[in-house]
């Protein structure tokens, strides 16, 4: 077997582990926690009668294995159980809210990777100068503020006051909404040649993912530009120089390649920063995305629906470091050749 | 003090500036918090009544930081409500550390089996986001300060059991282990007296930093609503109220916002500062 696809099923099994782990432990918080689940569902207006129904649809006067066994097939069936909240499977539910949140994730893990590199790269060459210094201080504003503040601020300062961009939603009311495909705005525009959509969506996307990305971006710069100043120790960079080769082509050639391992690592971590925080940056823009689904479903006690939302979370996380991991094998050859540990 | 004075931690921290705004952001703070009740302008407004004759009050030399819709003061309110983070963070982290350290050790220390169960639960808990986490712990609970403590406290004792553990993995090779297993000294005598201290300063460095992060994450609960309920004065939800009032009531966002970076930044400046003092001395 190839290495690399001996990396990738050995991550693939060891995550569905980890995602076994995660439907226990969600059945568990479900089942452990004092009280009724579902007498805390229906609320205290309900009557025992109504409660003894729900109790026998969700199987919860069996016992507890019996539950958990349940629980397990249905999962197994793709079937998350139906939200008390919206009325609706809520398999349903999260295909329709969770697009939004992707789309917004992955354009804020795209803005970390294209300005938090680069940012990081040039701090390295220009060690102890001014610019340096002015980054490391951004870095530790981006990490020690929360993305909600972030997010306010960014609305104050640009859409309030300065008209720049949108205050919140995901596309202007006057602008048509292409054609559903993908569920991703930007992508679906592209797909059906709407320029003029495709160009409010991106509006509408700047200062979400921003605020989204802010401390993610601090971050990566400060580890690229770490990462970087280690590599330049070493002999290698030594030998680039002595054959004479230009600085840029030594930063991009030699120098970058090796110390985008570590960076590569710590991004796919922080996917699991940026899943979480896209709560808060959609409560403050209004975006469409799982946030507002989730918040109203813990807010209504709503069992099923926050078992599924926080599954489907997870495992967009561990898909996302697999391809993370895959990243790291391309780039450093000692794994992509040698096969994993 | 003169012990203090001496230490090889000490003399190194002294030199980082960095660190020593931090020190200092971190002892205001902590005066401030404890001292509210002296030094706050309208102690009163901590509660759920204010001034009506001052309802929305912009920043003045009266009300420095303005008042909110209820006519309560904004600096008396941030002042109440770093006292609450900074309980909470020290509940959360008083639980949080102990569990984690005990597991990090028993799963560094003992063989191959109860290792992998204990490091296979802690990565269960460290895959889903822990802001998501503890939104879900939330769901069955009802919303309130003390829920959203343990709620913080459940997300957030796995990264000391993955700290320690490590740490312990490097220490169990090492000959003083090696000489207290030969003298047949027992698990709890080899794990607490011999283990432990060495990984202290590590723990203690990122207990530090961490007083910033649980405050963070706190505020991001009681941001989306799932934290302290009014009038609970609470950063976190402070920011959200303020928002609805944007853009002309400004300050009321604008103000605990930056408190609440304050005071992460001054955790974090401090623990980097003390990481790299304890890091050097090795």
């Amino acid at each position: 077997m190839p290495p690399l696809l001996k990396t990738l099923l050995h991550r693939l099994i060891a995550s569905l582990v980890v995602l076994a782990g995660v439907s226990m432990l969600m059945f568990a918080i479900a089942r452990l926690i004092p009280g009724d689940p579902a007498r805390i569902a229906l609320g205290p207006n309900a009557t025992e009668e109504q409660v003894r129904i729900l109790r026998h649809d969700r199987h919860l006067d069996q016992p507890v294995p019996e539950q958990y066994w349940f629980y397990v097939t249905e999962l197994a069936h793709g079937n998350l159980g139906n939200s008390l909240y919206s009325n609706r499977p809520v398999a349903v539910d999260i295909a329709q809210y969770l697009p939004a949140t992707l789309e917004l994730v992955l354009t804020s893990g795209l803005l970390m990777v294209a300005i938090g590199i680069p940012v990081g790269i040039l701090s390295a060459r220009y060690r102890g100068k001014i610019g340096d210094h002015a980054s490391r201080l951004l870095a530790l504003a981006g990490v020690s503020t929360p993305a909600f503040v972030w997010g306010v601020i960014l609305q104050l300062v640009f859409a309030y006051m300065l008209h720049l961009f949108p205050i919140e939603g995901r596309l202007s009311t006057a602008i048509t909404p292409p054609p559903l495909v993908t569920g991703f705005v930007t992508i679906d525009a592209i797909l059906s040649g709407n320029v003029v959509a495709l160009v409010d969506a991106w509006h509408h996307l700047v200062l979400p993912a921003l605020a989204l990305a802010a401390a993610g971006i601090g971050q990566s710069a400060r580890l690229t530009r770490n990462s970087m100043v280690e590599t330049y120790q070493k002999p290698f960079i030594e030998m680039a120089r002595a054959y004479g080769f230009r600085e840029s082509r030594i930063a991009s050639r030699y120098a970058f390649r090796p110390a985008l391992v570590p960076v590569l690592t710590i991004l796919g971590l922080d996917l699991a920063a940026l899943l979480g925080n896209a709560f808060l940056v959609e409560a403050v823009f209004g975006w469409p995305g799982l946030s507002r689904y989730g918040v109203e479903v813990i807010l209504h006690k709503d069992l099923d629906a926050i078992v599924g939302v926080v599954l489907i979370i997870s495992t967009a996380f561990l898909l996302a470091n697999i391809a993370v991991d895959i990243a790291v094998a391309i780039v450093n050859p000692r794994i992509r050749l040698a096969g994993g540990r | 003090m003169s012990r203090l004075g001496d230490s090889p931690i000490w003399q190194s921290f002294r030199r980082k500036p960095a660190g020593l705004i931090g020190l200092a952001i971190v002892i205001v703070i902590l005066l401030a918090a404890i001292l509210a009740d002296w030094i706050a302008p309208y102690p009163t407004h901590a509660g759920p009544i204010g001034d009506f004759a001052a309802i929305s009050a912009p920043p003045s030399a009266q009300y420095w930081f303005g008042t909110d819709a209820i006519g309560r003061d904004l600096l008396t309110r941030i002042l109440f409500a770093y006292r609450l983070s900074l309980e909470l963070a020290a509940v959360v982290l008083a639980i949080a550390t102990p569990v984690g350290v005990v597991i990090g050790l028993l799963a560094g220390y003992l063989g191959p089996v109860p290792s992998w169960l204990l490091m296979r639960l802690t990565d269960v808990f460290l895959s889903i986001p822990p802001l998501v986490l503890a939104m879900s712990i939330m769901g069955f609970l009802e919303p309130s300060a003390i829920h959203g403590m343990m709620a913080v406290t459940a997300m957030w004792w796995p990264w000391y059991a993955r700290l320690t553990y490590n740490l312990t993995r490097a220490e169990r090779q090492e000959g003083y282990v090696l000489a207290a297993e030969t003298v047949g000294a027992g698990l709890p005598h080899i794990l607490f007296r011999e283990i432990l201290p060495n990984c202290m300063p590590s723990i203690f460095t990122k207990m530090i930093i961490d007083v910033g992060f649980v405050i963070l994450i706190a505020s991001s609960l009681s941001f989306l609503g799932l934290g302290a309920q009014a009038p609970t004065p609470d950063l976190g939800s402070m920011v959200a109220d303020g928002a609805k009032y944007m853009p002309d009531g400004w300050w009321l966002t604008v103000f605990p916002a930056l408190a609440i970076l304050l005071v992460v930044m001054g955790f974090n400046l401090l623990g980097d500062a003390l990481r790299e003092a304890v890091d050097a001395r090795r």
